[in-house]
Order: C-alpha cells, then sequence, then structure tokens
C-alpha cells in the first residue's frame, strides 16, 4: 500500500518522489510484536487503538533551531508547531528520539529554545548529534547537555520494551572527499555491544547521516556504514532510522529497513534536483505543506513501506 | 632656502613612498577570492604565490567550515561570513569543508 498526497510542484521531484515524502514534524512509530511500525501523527488516535500492547516511540529531527534564513525564518515556531502535534496524541508515547541538528550553530541560546520547547511533550528525548551540534568553539555544548552516560562523541545504547536501541555518531572525524563517519572506536563498540545478544532481539538503530547510500555527491551516507551493517546481519529485525536529508526515504533490504525522518526546520531537495542539497525555499504559503505530516507503516513480509503525507496545511 | 628644503623633504618622501609601493608590487602579493554557493569552492582551484592570500566567502544559508589537515582550520563561516589565509610556505593545499567533506579545493602556492 502506497499513497501520495503531495502538492506537485515540480515534475521532476514528483517523479523522484516516489518512494519518499517532504518534511515535516514528526513520526510516531509503534513496535508491537516486535515489528516496529511508523503511523503519522493525525493517525496517532488510531495507531494508540492498534498497537495497544506494544511499545510507541517518536522520532524528530533537524530542528535546527536558530535557522532563520528565507526557507524557514521562523524554525522555532515549527519546532514548535511539531512538539504541539505530538502533545494531542491521545495515548502517551513511551519517549522520543532526536535524530541531530537540534540546533543550527550549536549555540547556547539555539540549544536552550531548543530544550524549552521539546521538554513541553514532557518526554524522555534519547539525541544523537547532527554535525550542526558540533560548531561551538571548544565542541562541549551537546556532550555537556546531552551526551551524560555516553560514549566517544555520543554514542550508547538502551533497551525499551524487548527493544534493542543503539544511538550513533556518524558526523566527527569526517574525511575530505568522503561522507558520513563512525570510526574503529565506535564499531567496534558496536560489535562488542551486539555480540551475544539473541538475534530475534529487536534493534533500532539512528543516526543523523543515513548509514546506507542515498546520494555521495551530496555527501548524504556513511563511509563505514556498511561495516556497522554487517554487524546487524542475522537479526531479524533491524530498523535504521536518520535524518539530515530533511526528507523522508526508506528502503527495505533484506532484514533491514532504513527510514529517514524529515526535518521540522526546512526541507531539502531530492537528490540530484537541484544545485546543491541547501535548504529549499518554497512560496511563504506553502512551507506548511511541505512541512507536512507524513505517515509510514510497515509490516514483517511487505515489501515495500507504505507511506501516507499529510500536509499541515493545504 | 626653507621653503626649498621642504619641497625637498616632500619630494624625497613621495619618491620613497614610490619605492616601497613598487618594491610590494614586484612581490606580487596578491589576495585571491573563492566564493561558497551550492555547496561548492569556486574557483575549485587557485594558483597562489608565496606570500599571497586566500579569502572564502560563504555565499549560502547553511555554514561551512575551511580545512587544511594540519595547516589551517577556519571557524564556522555563517551565512556571508568570510576567512582569510596568507601562504607563507609554498605546497599544494588541498582543503575540504568538515562539515560538508565532499566539498573539496586545492591552492596550489609556488
Amino acid at each position: 500500500m502506497s499513497h501520495h498526497d503531495h502538492d506537485d510542484h515540480g515534475v521532476s521531484r514528483r517523479k523522484v518522489l516516489e518512494c519518499m515524502t517532504w518534511a515535516g514534524t514528526g513520526v510516531l512509530w509503534t513496535i508491537s510484536g516486535g515489528v516496529p511500525r511508523s503511523l503519522g501523527l493525525v493517525d496517532a488516535a488510531q495507531a494508540a487503538e492498534k498497537a495497544a500492547p506494544g511499545l510507541t516511540f517518536l522520532q524528530i529531527s533537524d530542528s535546527h533551531v536558530g535557522f532563520d534564513k528565507p526557507a524557514n525564518p521562523n524554525a522555532l515556531g515549527t519546532l514548535e508547531e511539531a512538539i504541539g502535534k505530538i502533545n494531542t496524541i491521545p495515548v502517551k508515547p513511551s519517549f522520543m528520539i532526536h535524530t541531530g541538528d537540534i540546533s543550527h550553530l550549536s549555540k547556547a541560546s539555539e540549544f536552550d529554545d531548543a530544550d524549552r520547547i521539546i521538554s513541553q511533550a514532557k518526554l524522555d528525548v534519547h539525541y544523537v548529534p547532527g554535525e550542526h551540534d558540533f560548531l561551538d568553539e571548544e565542541v562541549k555544548f551537546y556532550k555537556e547537555r546531552y551526551g551524560k552516560g555516553t560514549r566517544g562523541a555520543g554514542w550508547y545504547s538502551f533497551d525499551a520494551g524487548g527493544v534493542h536501541f543503539i544511538g550513533l555518531v556518524n558526523v566527527v572525524d569526517l574525511k575530505a572527499g568522503g561522507l558520513g563517519n563512525l570510526g574503529a572506536e565506535q564499531l567496534e563498540w558496536l560489535e562488542a555491544d551486539l555480540k551475544g545478544r539473541s538475534k530475534s532481539t529487536p534493534v533500532v538503530v539512528f543516526a543523523h547521516i543515513p548509514l546506507w547510500t542515498v546520494y555521495p555527491q551530496w555527501g548524504w551516507g556513511t563511509e563505514d556504514g556498511a561495516r556497522a551493517l554487517d554487524y546487524l546481519k542475522g537479526f531479524g529485525s533491524v530498523t535504521v532510522l536518520n535524518g539530515h536529508i530533511h526528507q523522508v526515504m526508506q528502503k527495505v533490504e533484506g532484514n533491514v529497513t532504513f527510514h529517514t525522518a524529515r526535518s521540522t526546520a526546512f526541507p531539502q531537495p531530492a537528490p540530484g534536483t537541484a544545485a546543491s542539497p541547501g535548504p529549499m525555499k518554497v512560496e511563504d504559503a506553502k512551507l506548511r505543506s511541505v512541512l507536512g505530516i507524513a505517515s509510514v507503516n510497515f509490516k514483517m513480509g511487505d515489501e515495500r513501506l507504505a507511506i501516507i503525507d499529510t500536509p499541515l496545511q493545504g | 632656502m626653507m621653503r626649498r628644503d621642504f619641497m625637498n623633504r616632500g619630494a624625497g618622501i613621495a619618491a620613497a613612498t614610490l619605492l616601497v609601493l613598487s618594491f610590494a608590487g614586484s612581490a606580487q602579493a596578491e589576495t585571491f577570492a573563492v566564493s561558497i554557493d551550492n555547496f561548492t569552492f569556486a574557483p575549485v582551484e587557485i594558483k597562489a604565490k608565496v606570500g599571497d592570500t586566500v579569502t572564502w566567502t560563504n555565499h549560502d544559508d547553511i555554514p561551512h567550515t575551511i580545512v587544511s589537515a594540519g595547516k589551517f582550520r577556519s571557524k564556522t563561516l555563517d551565512t556571508d561570513n568570510s576567512f582569510s589565509f596568507t601562504f607563507t610556505a609554498a605546497g599544494d593545499y588541498k582543503y575540504f569543508c568538515s562539515l560538508h567533506p565532499h566539498m573539496t579545493g586545492l591552492i596550489k602556492v609556488e
């Protein structure tokens, strides 16, 4: 099942959009019987019913607090709208993950603003950093605020509802000409973290930059992501959640489902449809139509993910 | 007498100034501009001489950095921010943006 309800802004974009949606506010994830499903926020009520005994969590990404350029002069405002939506979900999710680029320039005031808004969801938030979160002179704000109990640049794992969650960092020590980077130390830790774990344990891996190669010409991929995925071979259910590219994109490969979340700040173009991956300016009246809500459903055995886009407006 | 001395002195200063200017000119210390637009350094390669300066200016709505491993590293350049580096030694300076490593450039200094 697949349904697309985009405003048709451009032919080429529509073509590429076969399996992707535009920037939105957040994804509601629910795990029922060990299989993660993601649902749009508008479907939250139904989701809560369907997922009754399972684990439900949210993903938001790329809030870029501090961004004030034409693509969205008020990124804090749209983050607030996203949190407002989350607060209308009738059944409280267990927690939220944020897949990075909390801030735009790593200013203390940006992190303060983000925390002030995100805390209104009254949920535990598990963060991983984006490259925009390590821009302060001493590179200490992210670690101080979000890195407690983490290793290296901020990686960690935890268990919830029978699912093993792994937060990875692929935005530091990037090499010239390369993509995202996990590095030897983190890969070693990952291998050890997974060793001896029952292969029937559902695993959710989240990191900022896509772990799979989406579009290397724009740096959308992770140099040593394949090594991380090697360690996940044999697990029955692996879900990889990323951000960074400000649009929903999905891929299923064997036991692994890849999904990138929308931004709460601004959309970015589909791969190769613009001169650069920079913020995409749409007409003011259409901003919320590209910041619309998308819901994603997948079930074990389904070959394709089902995507339902619902714009915030229009 | 007094007036003539003054005039001579004035001419001397002018000549000295010219001399300095012409020396500076013969050293050909130039400033090159590299523009960052659409996640691209332009021009992507520059041939410079020792003593020349390169100034990078970010015109994107996304911050970038200029990093040449072990040689120089800019702060994060927000929109319209610039970074300058004066090259004091010959060599090939490969550089990239540490946030978007697919962005690369080269300064060849002779």
